[in-house]
């Protein structure tokens, strides 16, 4: 027990790590979901393909693949990054934002066919159709499921500590390694840590979720 | 009614997987140990572990399966390596045949809780013996000794050793002790971890990481498959003894598989191992002295 405490430092830096692959990956699959559920529903044949292509394949594909094809398959196809945070993130990002997507997507086909027949009569294009319109209602609907979403990416981010990422998972077992006697202490630690991220994200979306409800 | 063709299905098929078996078990008993017959009951005395193990003649043992040289699972399932030589030695000793051993896969994350839950009855895993584990868990041996190294490209001069890591990107596995060994020894080097080491050969090609570090007998297995795109460069810079681990506190066991190594660096069976496995890239070192702590 006490020496979790006396690698408090290394817990921290651990957690650090694991907090901005949250946040940053997090961050950029909200927009890159939304973009992907506004391509989805468009109007043009070939942003609709190419979408579905991409969240197809990122949905289905396990996340451990995503990591390897961005870490080892591109770096062997010439296509070389540095190794460590930036992969990470992209891997996160590609796999989650396909999740996003679908979340959005189910929310915009919620919102009633009236209020875009509605939005087309007062003359908005089909760009202004869905982000003044249909979006602001769909997203409202959908924070549960996004928050689900967001939940999930945290725990997924554990997938980066067997690829060159020294986040919470990766701490563990260093620190495993440490102090043999208190392999279960550590892992209990590692535990710990997730959930300061994982429940005030669960009681963050009961909170924006009665903030942004509105009755239809 | 139904029932009756089902059954004979039932049992022609278990009569082929009889069979296999039999095949099977011929091919590996010529191979490995030797011991197993010869070995044939010791007295032990009653209620020793050795006793307990040899009257119901399987035993349990970990290792590692990803780990050339040492122990490494081939497409039928069974491990091989030098650990695992030396495991069926002390096996065959306690007149335990070959095919009735249980490999279970030790990773080193697992290996004290697997031993102090009982799940396994010795570990034979590259296991470095150190103060730190000697706290949970108990070592006979050592049976090797190996010491970190540093894999480079084979065109790069600019590594000779460990002290000219600074500001170079060395790559290990997370949680090792060769990781934990260049976190707090060499911290101004920047450390890259994977899931296994093998996962390192491919950014060092693409020069993303500087080096490698590990134990020198795992390079050398790299070092045996590229020759032309690595080398192992330097003098290994820690003594990393590799322990046979047990449940702490069963004294009598542990003499006893100090005795069983003694005598196999004795007679022969040890080289022997050694020249089956791990010698086939590396040359045979001397056996090093048993540690009875």
């Amino acid at each position: 027990m006490e020496s979790v405490l006396e690698s408090m430092p290394e817990y921290l830096a651990g957690f650090r790590m694991t907090l901005y692959l949250t946040v940053m990956s997090g961050v950029l699959s909200l927009l890159l979901g939304t973009f992907l559920a506004a391509c989805r529903v468009s109007p043009l044949k070939s942003l609709r393909t190419v979408a579905t292509v991409i969240v197809e394949v990122g949905r289905n594909t396990p996340l451990t693949l995503v990591f390897v094809f961005f870490v080892f398959i591109l770096p062997a196809l010439g296509i070389i990054f540095p190794l460590g945070t930036i992969p990470a993130v992209i891997a996160l990002t590609v796999y989650t934002s396909a999740f996003v997507c679908e979340a959005v997507r189910s929310g915009i086909n919620s919102v009633g066919i009236g209020q875009a027949e509605a939005a087309r009569a007062i003359g908005l294009g089909s760009v202004n159709t869905l982000w003044l319109i249909v979006l602001p209602q769909a997203l409202r609907s959908v924070v549960p499921p996004l928050i689900s979403v967001l939940i999930a990416l945290a725990k997924n981010t554990s997938v980066a500590s067997g690829f060159a990422v020294i986040e919470l998972t990766a701490t563990g077992r260093g620190l495993a390694r440490d102090y043999p006697a208190d392999v279960i202490w550590m892992l209990l630690g590692v535990a710990a840590f997730y959930l300061l991220i994982t429940v005030p994200a669960g009681a963050m979306a009961g909170w924006v979720e009665r903030k942004v409800v509105f009755s239809r | 009614m139904g029932i009756r063709p089902t059954r004979m299905v039932a049992l022609s098929a278990a009569c082929m997987l009889a069979l296999a078996a039999c095949s099977s078990d011929s091919g590996g008993g010529e191979t490995a140990g030797g011991d197993a017959s010869e070995g044939a009951m010791t007295e032990f005395a009653a209620g020793s572990t050795m006793a307990t193990l040899s009257e119901q003649g399987s035993i349990t043992i970990g290792t590692k399966f990803d780990q050339p040289l040492f122990g490494l699972v081939g497409p039928d399932g069974v491990p091989v390596g030098f650990d695992v030589e030396i495991a069926t030695l002390i096996a065959g000793k306690l007149g335990i045949a070959p095919e009735d051993i249980e490999w279970t896969e030790t990773v080193s994350g697992n290996r004290e809780p697997f031993i102090q839950d009982g799940r396994v009855d010795i570990v034979v895993a590259t296991y470095t013996i150190n103060d730190d584990r000697k706290q949970v868990v108990d070592f006979a041996g050592p049976y090797y000794e190996a010491g970190q190294s540093l894999l480079v490209a084979k065109d790069d001069e600019s590594i000779g050793g460990p002290d000219d890591l600074a500001g170079k990107k060395v790559c290990s596995v997370d949680g090792s002790t060769p990781a934990g060994n260049i976190a707090e020894n060499y911290p101004d080097t920047e450390l890259v971890t994977f899931a296994a080491y093998t996962d390192c050969l491919d950014p060092l090609r693409n020069g993303q990481i500087d080096a490698v570090t590990t134990d020198n007998v795992i390079l050398a297995g790299y070092v045996a498959e590229s020759p032309d795109d690595f080398k192992v460069v330097g003098d290994p810079f820690t003594a990393e003894p590799y322990g046979i681990g047990l449940m702490k506190g069963d004294d009598e066991f542990r003499t006893w598989i100090n005795d069983t190594l003694e005598e196999s660096f004795a007679d022969g069976s040890w080289t022997a191992a050694w020249e089956a496995t791990a010698g086939t890239v590396l040359p045979t070192p001397e056996p090093p002295a048993v540690d009875r702590y």
